[in-house]
């Protein structure tokens, strides 16, 4: 095991590769979930500043982290 | 056609001279450039001559980038430009003329001085006639990938910036090449032959595409 | 057999297939990128020997080599679908193309940064002006010019055939480019040139590679996809079917 993480003394050069590499790739994952997520968030904020407010509280329902948290 | 070609040369070139410091604020831009290098690599002959055609080629990329923002800024600003769109004339030839006007006020006048500041660098005498040959037939071709990227930029926040970030890594080949004859031209038994044909068929290739390419640019910033 | 391929050019038809498409692609990619791994860091010698002995640090172009591979590839998809916009003038192929170019942006810089670590143990330096380390920084400027443009101008449909333009614009120059920085001196131009030939790699090394470089591939069409959901959504937000989707998403 300690053998195969020192990679014959180049664990620097190869972990920082790989390490780079995923975690790049998984960064990106993230920020387009979490984009994603924005975007869906915004459009609904536009989406219900737009049609004609029935219910007056209405407005209390503006956070939707805290909607979204209620399953 | 021709007489259009004319026209519009011969338009952009009496405005220009209408404001010669536009032309002059390029040429010093590219002496200053030139002359800050030896004070911050040190003044050994051995090493200027070794760094003077790749400085004098990076110089000359900047002052012609610089001045391109101005290539079509004025027009777009006064609405001239929507105006030579709605002519009916080839869009891309009155491009070529743009440029080439732009060329002569900004490009040649870098041609001309390069002499000057290759003393500064302790070239010979043969790399001086070298570079102002390369300089001669590389700096159209920068005015002319460069109209591309200022059609593109045309109005934009931030457009010279942004220009350099689009521009500068097409001038790569004008670079090598241009930079290469003049340090082979130090060499006896090197020819520097092949440098100039390559950098006469980045000209005509560019001759023929850029302008097309610009145009295109231009309408799609102006639509 | 016809398939009408313009309807899945509509934005709103494209959504709902890439978000059925994006588990598939995600999946095989981790699969292929795990079995890649696995086949990479344990099956494989420690030290190579031949002409030119490597270590262990040869392991590093189980990701080098597929993440440029995908870094030039994905710029062909992006001058490819930017040309595709400005001919039939398709919304979604300019979309398609912006979606790439982060991605692409991303394999370029980890081509080069895994390119980096491989080069200080074998050749002795971090970086070396060789002519494909040149070429892949140019690639990487290239995509940083297209974003750069594409976020500097505010109207939507100039920022998108603006961009296209310069991606086509660097399409055609990057053979120049690439030409220049491989025989910086005509007069020996032939000499410069190196070839490595996929059939003279060791099959324990070029199966790791490949896999990874198909796992990647993977990746990009899961990654570009979501991507593109995102561009979808937020240029398609004054539509009926955007309501209807964020009513289904959004809780």
């Amino acid at each position: 095991m300690i053998d195969f993480l020192q990679q014959g003394g180049y664990a620097g050069y190869v972990w920082s590769a790989f390490g780079m590499t995923f975690g790049l790739l998984l960064i990106e994952i993230l920020q387009l979930r979490s984009s994603h997520r924005t975007t869906l968030t915004r459009i609904a904020r536009l989406v219900r500043l737009r049609t004609p407010r029935r219910k007056p509280a209405a407005g209390a329902g503006q956070d939707s982290g805290a909607a979204s948290a209620k399953p | 056609m021709l007489s259009v070609f004319y026209s519009v040369l011969a338009r952009d070139i009496l405005l220009a001279l209408r404001r010669r410091t536009d032309v002059l604020t390029t040429l010093f831009f590219f002496i200053i450039v030139i002359s800050l290098f030896p004070l911050g690599v040190g003044s050994e002959r051995e090493q200027l001559q070794a760094l003077g055609p790749g400085v004098v080629w990076v110089a000359a990329l900047l002052a012609s980038m610089l001045a391109l923002e101005r290539l079509f800024a004025a027009d777009y600003d006064d609405g001239t430009l929507e105006q030579l769109l709605l002519t009916g004339q080839p869009l891309a030839l009155l491009v070529l003329a743009k440029v080439l006007a732009h060329w002569l006020l900004t490009g040649l006048p870098l041609v001309l001085i390069a002499p000057l500041v290759a003393m500064q660098y302790h070239l010979e005498a043969t790399a001086v006639w070298v570079m102002m040959a390369a300089l001669a037939v590389g700096t159209p071709v920068l005015s002319l990938i460069g109209a591309i990227g200022a059609a593109l930029t045309l109005g934009l926040r931030g457009g010279g910036i942004l220009l350099s970030l689009l521009i500068l890594p097409l001038y790569v080949p004008v670079l090598v090449y241009g930079a290469g004859a003049v340090t082979v031209s130090a060499i006896e038994i090197a020819d520097t032959e092949p440098y100039f044909y390559l950098l006469g068929a980045f000209l005509l290739g560019a001759l023929v595409l850029a302008p097309l390419a610009a145009a295109a640019a231009l309408r799609i910033s102006l639509e | 057999m016809t398939i009408n391929w313009f309807k899945f050019a509509s934005p709103a038809a494209f959504y709902p297939i890439a978000g059925r498409l994006i588990p598939w692609f995600g999946g095989i990619a981790a699969v292929l990128v795990l079995i890649a791994l696995y086949w990479g860091f344990f099956e494989t010698a420690d030290r190579l020997g031949g002409s030119n002995p490597q270590k262990e640090y040869y392991r590093i172009i189980f990701v080098h080599v597929p993440a440029a591979w995908m870094s030039m590839w994905l710029y062909l998809v992006l001058a490819g679908w930017s040309a595709v916009g400005l001919v039939f003038n398709t919304r979604l192929s300019f979309m398609m193309a912006k979606a790439v170019a982060p991605t692409g942006a991303i394999f370029t810089f980890l081509a080069l940064w895994t390119g980096a670590l491989w080069g200080r143990p074998s050749w002795g330096t971090y970086w070396d002006w060789d002519p494909r380390l040149t070429s892949e920084l140019l690639l990487f400027f290239l995509y940083i010019g297209y974003i750069a443009l594409h976020s500097a101008i505010d109207d939507m449909r100039r920022a998108d055939r603006a961009a296209a333009l310069l991606a086509i614009v660097g399409l055609v120059m990057v053979p120049v480019i690439y030409l220049s920085i491989n025989c910086p001196d005509p007069n020996q131009c032939a000499a410069l040139h190196q070839r490595s030939d996929p059939g003279s790699i060791h099959p324990s090394i070029l199966i790791p590679m490949l896999t990874m470089t198909l796992g990647l591939w993977s990746y990009s069409f899961a990654a570009v996809f979501a991507r593109l959901r995102n561009i979808i959504l937020s240029r398609e937000s004054d539509n009926a079917w955007v309501r209807d989707v964020v009513a289904k998403e959004a809780v």
